[in-house]
């Protein structure tokens, strides 16, 4: 997907700028975001998923621009999926109405369609036997696998993950980048926010590096992991490297 | 031997008993209150006679039959009130709001039984409101509509952000999100409570009593006056209380049971 913004920023209502002017243009199949805490990476994603509107500047998705009016933005937003670093889910639904929900009242289909289709997803991502568990019944990466099922169940053209395995244990990241992964291979786009740089290094083709609401860096990922550019990128890589293995 | 007595006599907090267990421990606790009162009974020298509950079985059960009317027109009306006030608490225009605030925080502060005298006066005298049971059951509703309020603003303020942006991410429009996501966790959350409430109102509605209306208490009073069975009529009036709240207090139970999926 063609993405393209100009002179986007972003201050929220204490006046403090989040996110400073910037401009973005390239076809993205897979790109990661990443960047120190508070750099202004979700705020990224939430104007680009349409959650939140930008002070300045436009956004334009495949050359089509993103409305600012809200039943424009709400249809803008059932074509896209996206997955919240934690309790994303609703609460008061099971796993598999979680799913059928968005797809019947959003998507039309009917509550037999819904079901077939949330039931495909729920097996597929090996969920076949907590499709009627509530989210405080699953753990986290259940959560997460359930969170993406719901969030790729209308065929969206785009899916925007912010953080998606933050608030796992270890054990459970790698069963959510791997679903992650896989939907790659079959095609589907997507823009993830991670601290999970072995997964934005190998499994995303760009990197964008967001740094106190700048936009420092961006290019292919082998370019930007081999070579980084600013001394701020350097600092934030070999900080994340100081206690691996 | 201690571990058979562990197992006879305790159970952790929050768990089942062993039937067994259950059984023994409950005849114990009974058979200790039995004795309790036998012994206070002794003391006074009074032999139990229930035989009042058949002489004046008519009166009893008009009584029994204007609490369950005080009671059921109470919490509806309570409930609407307690509805709009805590809609009026988060509004924003700021008389209403705080109109709702210093009805809600005046009503919590202060005891029933004065709001009963002061808007009895009000209500009744006043605005002539003659007819008893309607004037009490505006007066407890008025009571019990600010813990109502109280009960659902803590559970209007319960709903997570986090839910209502799920709900724009995947595409849901304001409408939808109010049917579809916020009512149902909105009644999740207030229902068990709100249930529990509704008990208050039942034992709350014997204070009534103080304005003369003739429901169970005052009915109870009256006949007590007369036969001097104090124990015998008081104890009654327990276990007529207990026929409502606690079908009441086991709704409650299941609810939150039932509603217990998150949190
Ligand atoms: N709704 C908001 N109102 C005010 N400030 C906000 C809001 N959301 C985020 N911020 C601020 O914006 C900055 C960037 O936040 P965020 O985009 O969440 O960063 P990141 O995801 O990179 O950690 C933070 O300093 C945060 O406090
Ligand atoms: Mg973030």
């Amino acid at each position: 997907m063609r993405v393209e913004f100009h002179n986007l920023s972003k201050r929220f209502d204490d006046n403090r700028t989040v996110l400073e002017p910037m401009d973005f243009t390239d076809d993205i199949h897979t790109l990661a975001v990443i960047g120190p805490s508070g750099g202004g990476k979700s705020t990224l994603l939430r104007i680009l998923g349409g959650l939140i509107t930008p002070t300045t500047g436009e956004i334009l998705m495949d050359g089509a621009p993103i409305s600012r009016d809200e039943s424009a933005l709400q249809r803008y937003r059932a074509n896209l999926g996206f997955v919240f670093q934690q309790s994303g889910l609703f609460k008061h639904l099971n796993a598999l109405e979680n799913i059928t929900l968005p797809l019947e009242k959003v998507h039309g289909y009917s509550k037999k369609e819904a079901i077939e289709r949330a039931s495909a997803l729920l097996t597929r991502f090996g969920l076949e036997n907590d499709a009627q568990k509530h989210p405080a019944a699953l753990s986290g990466g259940q959560q997460q696998r359930v969170a993406i099922a719901r969030a790729i169940a209308a065929k969206p053209k785009l899916l925007l993950l912010d953080e998606p395995t933050s608030a796992l244990d270890p054990e459970y990241t790698t069963e959510v980048l791997d679903i992650v992964d896989e939907l790659k291979n079959e095609g589907l786009d997507f823009i993830i926010v991670t601290h999970e740089m072995g997964f934005a290094r190998h499994a995303c083709e760009k990197i964008v590096f967001l740094c106190e609401g700048r936009l420092m860096e961006y290019g292919e990922s082998a370019e930007l992991f081999g070579n980084p550019q600013t001394s701020q990128l350097k600092n934030f890589l070999g900080k994340l490297l100081e206690w691996n293995v | 031997m201690k571990n058979m007595l562990k197992h006879l006599f305790c159970s952790n907090p929050g768990k089942k008993a062993h039937p067994a267990a259950a059984a023994l421990n409950l005849l114990l606790v009974c058979g200790l209150l039995t004795a309790i009162f036998w012994l206070s009974l002794a003391a006074i020298n009074v032999a139990f006679d229930f035989s009042f509950v058949v002489t004046f079985r008519t009166r009893l059960w008009r009584g029994f039959i204007v609490t369950l009317e005080l009671s059921v027109l109470s919490m509806l009306i309570s409930l609407a009130i307690g509805v709009l006030s805590a809609l009026g608490q988060g509004s924003r225009i700021l008389a209403i709001r705080y109109l709702c605030n210093i009805y809600v925080k005046f009503i919590r502060g202060t005891p029933l039984i004065m709001q009963i005298y002061l808007f009895f006066y009000i209500i009744g005298t006043a605005w002539g409101v003659t007819n008893r049971l309607l004037a009490g059951a505006l007066i407890l509703s008025i009571f019990e509509g600010a813990y109502i309020a109280e009960i659902i603003r803590g559970s209007m303020l319960s709903i997570d952000a986090s839910q209502l942006e799920a709900a724009r991410a995947v595409g849901l429009t304001r409408v939808q999100t109010a049917r579809y996501i916020i009512v149902p966790q909105l009644v999740a959350r207030t229902l068990p409570a709100l249930t529990g409430q509704f008990a208050s109102i039942v034992k709350d509605s014997s204070l009534l009593s103080m304005i003369s209306v003739i429901e169970l208490t005052q009915t109870m009073r009256e006949i007590s006056a007369t036969n001097f069975r104090l124990f015998e009529c008081y104890i009654f009036l327990g276990l007529l209380y207990l026929c409502l709240t606690l079908p009441i207090t086991f709704v409650s139970k299941r609810m939150e049971r039932r509603f217990d999926y998150a949190s």
